[in-house]
C-alpha cells in the first residue's frame, strides 16, 4: 500500500492523464501532483493519483528498481505489493 | 550525495563495518526505531539484522497503517455494514479482526463490502448505486491526501467517509517518551516524508533532542541511514538528515499538504497498541460534516461489544509489537494459531505488518544476544540477493 508505481504520461487532459504502466494504460488523477506534467513525463502513481513527477534524471534508475522488484519470487512481499498495484491498474481501465 | 550501489556486497560490508564502529564508539546499547513497513520488509528480507552490531537494536515502530487502525475503528465499519451501508475499503482492511469479527465476516453474513484500489473507485461506486456508500478510509498521510482530493473534487450525496486516517509525526512524539523503548533516534520513511517534507521533523528534534534520518527503502539505503543515525547519537548531535534527497525535499509536496489540511484536522485518538496519540488521527473538518459518516449515521457500537473477543484474540500482542516492546517471537500464537491465511491480529494481515513480514522471511534471530558477520542472507536458503545482484544503481524514489 505504501509504494507507488511509476508510469509514462501519454496524454494530459486537464485534471487527469492517461499513463502507461508496463503496457497497461490507465487514467490517473493529477490533483495531487507536485508540479505540472506533460506527455512524455514519468509520474509516480499512488492509489490512482499521481503524487510526484519523477525528475527526468531519476527515471532510468526508478524504472530499473521496479523491474528488479518485479522479477523477485512470488513470496517477496514488496514485489507482491508492486505486482498487485499493477494488477489493480489493469482492472480499472 | 554519491550514488550508493545498494545491492553491492562490498558496499554493504563497508556500511556494516561503519555501523559496528559507530556503535562501538557509543560504548553501550543503542535503540533506534523505524516507522515504515517497507523498512521492515527490507530489513527482514535481506537479513540486515544479522549485519547489525550486538549493541544496536533496530525496533519496528508503528509503521503499518493497517496494523495501527484500532479495534473500535474496525468496529465502526462493521457496525455500519451491519446497519445496511455499503462499505468500500482497501483490501487488507477487510480481514482485520474487530471485536465482533472482521468486515469479511460481516460480508459472509450478508453485509455488502467492496474492496477498492482507489478512493476514486469508491466514489464511482456511489455514482452507480442509490445505496449509501461509506468509504472506510485508512492509511497515513500518503493515502489521506487522496481521500482529501476526491472530497474537494465533489462527491455524490450518497457517499461518505469513515476516516481512520493517521498522521505519523505525532506518534513519534509519544514513542520518543515511552519508558519501555528508550528510543534514541528515528529512521523516518521516505514515502510519507515525500508529502510532508523533512522540515516537519525539525520541531520534533528540537523538543526531544533525538536525531531523525529520512531513509529510502532499499537495503543499502537503510544501512547507510543507520550509520548516520548512530553517528548522530554518538556525537550527541540531534538533527534531521535527509538521506533520500531525490525523493524528499524540505517542504514536501505543498499542493498535497494544502488539500490534506483543507479537508482534515488532526485530533487525538487511539492507535492500536500505542494508546492515545494527541493529533495522531485525521478527522473531517466541520465544513465537511455532510460527507462524514460519523455525523451522518448513528453508529451502533454497543451491539458489537456484547461479544467477548475470542480467547485467541485476547492473546494477541500486536500492540506491544508496534510499541516496540515485544517481537513476534514473543507471541505464543506466532506461526501456529496465527498465520497469514488465518490471522488472529492485524499485524499478521498486512504485507507491512511485522508478524506477517517475519512469518514470510522465516523470523529473525535475536541479534542482541549473538553478533554475526554480514552474509547477505536471505531465507530462501540460497545465496542472498545482496551477494547475487551486483547491479549498480543509486537510491531511487519509490514515491
Ligand atoms: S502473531 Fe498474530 S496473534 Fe501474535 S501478535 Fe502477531 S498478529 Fe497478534
Amino acid at each position: 500500500m505504501c509504494l507507488g508505481v511509476p508510469g509514462l504520461v501519454v496524454e494530459v487532459d486537464d485534471l487527469t492523464a492517461v499513463v502507461d504502466f508496463w503496457g497497461v494504460r490507465r487514467r490517473v488523477r493529477l490533483d495531487l501532483v507536485d508540479e505540472p506534467v506533460a506527455a512524455g513525463d514519468y509520474v509516480l502513481n499512488h492509489v490512482g493519483f499521481a503524487i510526484r513527477r519523477i525528475p527526468p534524471e531519476d527515471v532510468q534508475t526508478t524504472l530499473e528498481l521496479y523491474e528488479q522488484l518485479l522479477k523477485e519470487a512470488s513470496g517477496d512481499l514488496m514485489a507482491t505489493d508492486v505486482r498487485s498495484e499493477i494488477e489493480n491498474l489493469k482492472s480499472e481501465f | 550525495m554519491a550514488a550508493l550501489e545498494f545491492r553491492d556486497p562490498i558496499r554493504a560490508k563497508a556500511l556494516a563495518a561503519a555501523l559496528a564502529r559507530a556503535t562501538g564508539d557509543v560504548g553501550r546499547e543503542v535503540s533506534l526505531m523505524h516507522v515504515c513497513g517497507s523498512h521492515e520488509q527490507a530489513i527482514a528480507k535481506f537479513g540486515l539484522r544479522s549485519a547489525f552490531p550486538r549493541d544496536l537494536n533496530v525496533i519496528m515502530g508503528p509503521g503499518c497503517p493497517v496494523c495501527i487502525t484500532d479495534q473500535p475503528e474496525i468496529d465502526e465499519a462493521v457496525a455500519l455494514a451491519r446497519q445496511g451501508a455499503r462499505i468500500a475499503t482497501y483490501g487488507d482492511m477487510v480481514r482485520v479482526p474487530g471485536t465482533a469479527g472482521s468486515l469479511a465476516d460481516a460480508q459472509a453474513r450478508g453485509a455488502r463490502i467492496d474492496t477498492v484500489y482507489s478512493v476514486a473507485q469508491a466514489v464511482d461506486l456511489a455514482r452507480e448505486t442509490p445505496d449509501d456508500v461509506v468509504f472506510f478510509a485508512t492509511g497515513f498521510e500518503t493515502t489521506a491526501v487522496a481521500t482529501a482530493a476526491v472530497i474537494l473534487a465533489g462527491v455524490p450525496k450518497n457517499f461518505s467517509v469513515l476516516s481512520a486516517h493517521k498522521y505519523i509525526p505525532p506518534v513519534m512524539e509519544i514513542v520518543a517518551e515511552m519508558p519501555g523503548t528508550r528510543v534514541e533516534g528515528f529512521l523516518a520513511a521516505g514515502h510519507a516524508a515525500t508529502i510532508t517534507g523533512w522540515g516537519i521533523f525539525e520541531p520534533f528534534v528540537a523538543r526531544h533532542h533525538l536525531p531523525v534520518v529520512v531513509a529510502g527503502f532499499e537495503p543499502l539505503d537503510i544501512l547507510a541511514a543507520l550509520v548516520k543515525l548512530v553517528e548522530l547519537v554518538r556525537d550527541r548531535a540531534p538533527a534531521v538528515v535527509n538521506m533520500f534527497p531525490r525523493c524528499v525535499t524540505r517542504e514536501g509536496n505543498r499542493n498535497a499538504q494544502r488539500r490534506l489540511w483543507q479537508v482534515f484536522r488532526p485530533i487525538g485518538g487511539r492507535w492500536r497498541g500505542i494508546a492515545h496519540i494527541p493529533n495522531g488521527n485525521l478527522r473531517l473538518r466541520d465544513e465537511w460534516a455532510a460527507v462524514d459518516a460519523r455525523r451522518r449515521f448513528t453508529i451502533d457500537l454497543a451491539s458489537l461489544w456484547q461479544h467477548a473477543p475470542s480467547t485467541l484474540a485476547r492473546q494477541c500482542i500486536c500492540g506491544n509489537i508496534m510499541a516496540g516492546i515485544a517481537s513476534p517471537d514473543d507471541c505464543p500464537l506466532f506461526g501456529g494459531a496465527c498465520v497469514p491465511d488465518a490471522p488472529v491480529g492485524a499485524c499478521m494481515v498486512s504485507s507491512e505488518g511485522t508478524c506477517r513480514i517475519w512469518h514470510q522471511y522465516g523470523g529473525v534471530p535475536d541479534l542482541t544476544a549473538v553478533a554475526r558477520p554480514f552474509q547477505g542472507r536471505d531465507d530462501r536458503g540460497a545465496e542472498g540477493p545482496a551477494l547475487r545482484d551486483n547491479a549498480s544503481r543509486g537510491p531511487v524514489c519509490p514515491i
